[in-house]
């Protein structure tokens, strides 16, 4: 580390925890109540537990992004933080918000719009929290000395994600226009420009972790954020074939959806690659565990299982059952968790002076936390597929195919016992690497090695 | 091979064509003419639906067109199975609704309030969504 002002990010890296750890109870929430302990509907009913459980991973994915920007962006720019005074009351204030909105759910205080559950009230707080931050990395990128291709891809995803906030923001009378644009939120949000802000991670990842010389690795971004764009846009239409707009979305939708895997193959690939071509020195084992199995897992989680119920005449049947829950979840553990758990794994040691990296602790977090969550998915699978049989193909009522997939989630919670070990074990690790230290901005560092190409 | 202008150029560029396409094809599918909702069908009531719908998070265990969670039963096509009058009395009812185990929260709404909900889904329910109104409720397709 060699900018004072990067420490913001750790408190960022703090609040992630944080939420984290919560999400993952309002999670086992929901599991019990499905297999039939539902013991605190009076207090937190289902409808509750989602809406925490969801927004608290969008706030702790969000809430990690920034840590990330606070940490890359110095370092890539070449200066400290505009101003880390104002960064901090970021901090502050997107916690206090992120706190209210969460309170609120439990007092029905809410919008019932998937993922977009926020009231619009608080929205316009989220709104001014956000210019905010933008505001400082971005002064602090264009008074920096130099404007990498790395910064400029992250900060690009930034600036769109809140940009593509505001059609979420908008009251419509009819149900279908209204889901018509929250999918401009959501569905552009993660096949969209979140990864272009996972690019620009990776892509620093890389560049630290392997040595590969950053020409090579930036060119390689803007081909990956090319791909992602060039299918993600119209893939939007995937979600549009069965809410009552036009069919033209069945063809547009299908056929540039099913390109959307094609982007996070091209991330996987570029990942191996450049390890394999880079040195295989550097200490940190931890980060760059990480930093691959985000690039695999996410090609897996939302290339493969994505696919999977992509083309329409599949998502005629799936559409809206528990497939559509396996897929969100092991594609938002791949391709967004992983990879802020990576930068965390990366800045840790950086920050602090401390050098944990290859503790047991941290490499049983990695394995416990993918191998609970890979068996959770399989669960997950397995009940969508018998829900969609009895459901969609032999017209049970929903509630008959429902005590016929109990059995699944038994098996869901006992792979997300084994997933949330892993968590506390990467939480423990957090906490015994203490606060950052001034010491450790004497350290030394990789040097940004140019390899022949 | 590739220089790095050219990937920046396939980036710019595929994004500035796929983006334009995508917006001339939103206007085309939400154009008048090609409206499949009956919009016209929208009434204050239905209006006032929605808004309870959201108000309440109804969506957090419902899905409504596949959309939604997945811990309650699918309610596109939910007077069709159930009746208006029925569907009132759930939402009426001071008591959670639980045939088969499963809590629903007691709404207890009043009968102008649960006059709207009906409203609401009585338009949901004749949304032409190409081809899934028959696969999500087959005893719709039955009627
Ligand atoms: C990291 C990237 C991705 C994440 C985080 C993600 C996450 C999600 C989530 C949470 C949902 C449920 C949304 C809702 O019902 O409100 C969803 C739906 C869906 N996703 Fe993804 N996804 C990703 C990438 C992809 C890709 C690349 C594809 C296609 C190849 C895909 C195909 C689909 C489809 C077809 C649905 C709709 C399912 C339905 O009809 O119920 N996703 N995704
Ligand atoms: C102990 C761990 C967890 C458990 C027991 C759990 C359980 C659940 C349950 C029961 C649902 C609701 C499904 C429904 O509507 O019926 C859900 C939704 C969801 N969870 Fe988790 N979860 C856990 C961890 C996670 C993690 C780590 C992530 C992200 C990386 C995640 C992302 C999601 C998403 C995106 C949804 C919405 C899916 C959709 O709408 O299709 N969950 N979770
Ligand atoms: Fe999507």
């Amino acid at each position: 580390m060699k900018y004072k002002s990067q420490q913001v990010a750790y408190w960022f890296f703090a609040l992630c925890m944080l939420l984290f750890a919560l999400q993952i109870v309002y999670g086992f929430i929901m599991g019990f109540a499905r297999i039939g302990m539902d013991g605190l509907h009076d207090w937190i009913p289902f409808n509750t537990a989602r809406a925490v459980h969801t927004n608290l991973l969008v706030i702790w994915l969000l809430t990690g992004f920034m840590g990330a920007a606070y940490y890359i962006i110095p370092e890539e720019a070449q200066r400290e933080l505009v101003s880390v005074k104002l960064a901090y009351v970021q901090l502050i204030s997107l916690a206090l918000v992120g706190v209210a909105a969460i309170t609120g759910y439990h007092f029905n205080i809410w919008e019932g719009r998937k993922f977009l559950e926020i009231p619009r009230e608080l929205d316009y707080l989220v709104v001014v929290n956000v210019l905010l931050f933008l505001g400082i990395i971005l002064a602090t990128l264009f008074k920096g000395k130099r404007q990498t291709t790395t910064a400029l891809v992250m900060v690009m995803g930034l600036v769109f994600a809140a940009l593509l906030y505001l059609p979420g923001m908008i009251w419509f009378d009819s149900q279908v226009t209204d889901s018509f644009f929250r999918w401009w939120v959501v569905h552009l949000w993660v096949e969209g420009v979140w990864e272009l802000i996972m690019g620009g991670i990776l892509a620093f990842l890389l560049i630290k972790l392997t040595g590969v010389d950053r020409e090579v690795i930036e060119k390689w971004l803007y081909v990956i954020v090319g791909l992602t764009f060039l299918s993600g846009i119209l893939g939007t239409g995937h979600h549009y074939y069965y809410i009552g707009v036009n069919k033209i979305w069945l063809i547009v939708g299908g056929v540039f959806s099913a390109l959307e895997p094609l982007a996070f193959l091209a991330m996987a690939l570029f990942a191996v690659y450049m390890y394999r071509k880079g040195e295989k020195n550097h200490p940190n084992k931890l980060a760059l565990f990480w930093t691959i199995g985000a690039a695999i897992v996410s090609f897996v989680g939302a290339g493969l299982l994505g696919f999977a119920h992509t083309l329409p005449q599949t998502n005629l049947y799936t559409h809206g059952t528990l497939v559509t829950a396996m897929h969100g979840h092991y594609a938002f553990w791949g391709a967004y968790a992983m990879i802020v758990l990576a930068i965390i794994s990366y800045a840790m040691p950086n920050m602090t002076g401390r050098k944990r990296y290859d503790k047991l602790n941290g490499h049983l977090a990695f394995w416990l936390s993918n191998i609970g969550m890979l068996g959770m998915v399989v669960a997950l699978g397995v009940a969508g597929v018998v829900q969609v049989y009895l459901e969609r193909r032999l017209g049970m009522d929903f509630m008959v195919a429902q005590e016929e997939v109990k059995i699944h989630f038994v098996v869901m919670l006992i792979n997300a016992t084994v997933f949330a070990t892993g968590i506390t074990l990467y939480i423990y690790e957090f906490i015994k690497f203490g606060r950052p230290t001034d010491e450790a901005l004497e350290m030394k560092e990789e040097e940004e090695h140019i390899l022949v190409k | 091979m590739l220089s790095k202008s050219q990937a920046r150029a396939f980036f710019f560029g595929g994004t500035a064509v796929t983006f334009l396409i995508f917006i001339g094809l939103t206007i085309y599918s939400l154009a008048p003419s090609n409206d499949q909702t009956n919009h016209h069908n929208i009434t204050e009531q239905v209006i006032k639906g929605k808004h309870l719908w959201e108000a309440n998070n109804c969506m957090g265990c419902h899905t409504i067109m596949g959309e939604g969670a997945y811990y309650a039963p699918e309610l596109t096509k939910v007077i069709d199975r159930k009746g208006a009058p029925l569907v009132k009395a759930i939402l009426q009812s001071p008591v959670p609704w639980a045939p088969n185990g499963r809590k629903m929260v007691a709404y207890e709404m009043t009968d102008e309030e649960a006059d709207a909900m009906v409203e609401y889904f009585k338009w949901i329910g004749q949304l032409d969504l190409n081809g899934f109104e028959r696969i999500v409720s087959p005893l719709a397709k039955d009627k």
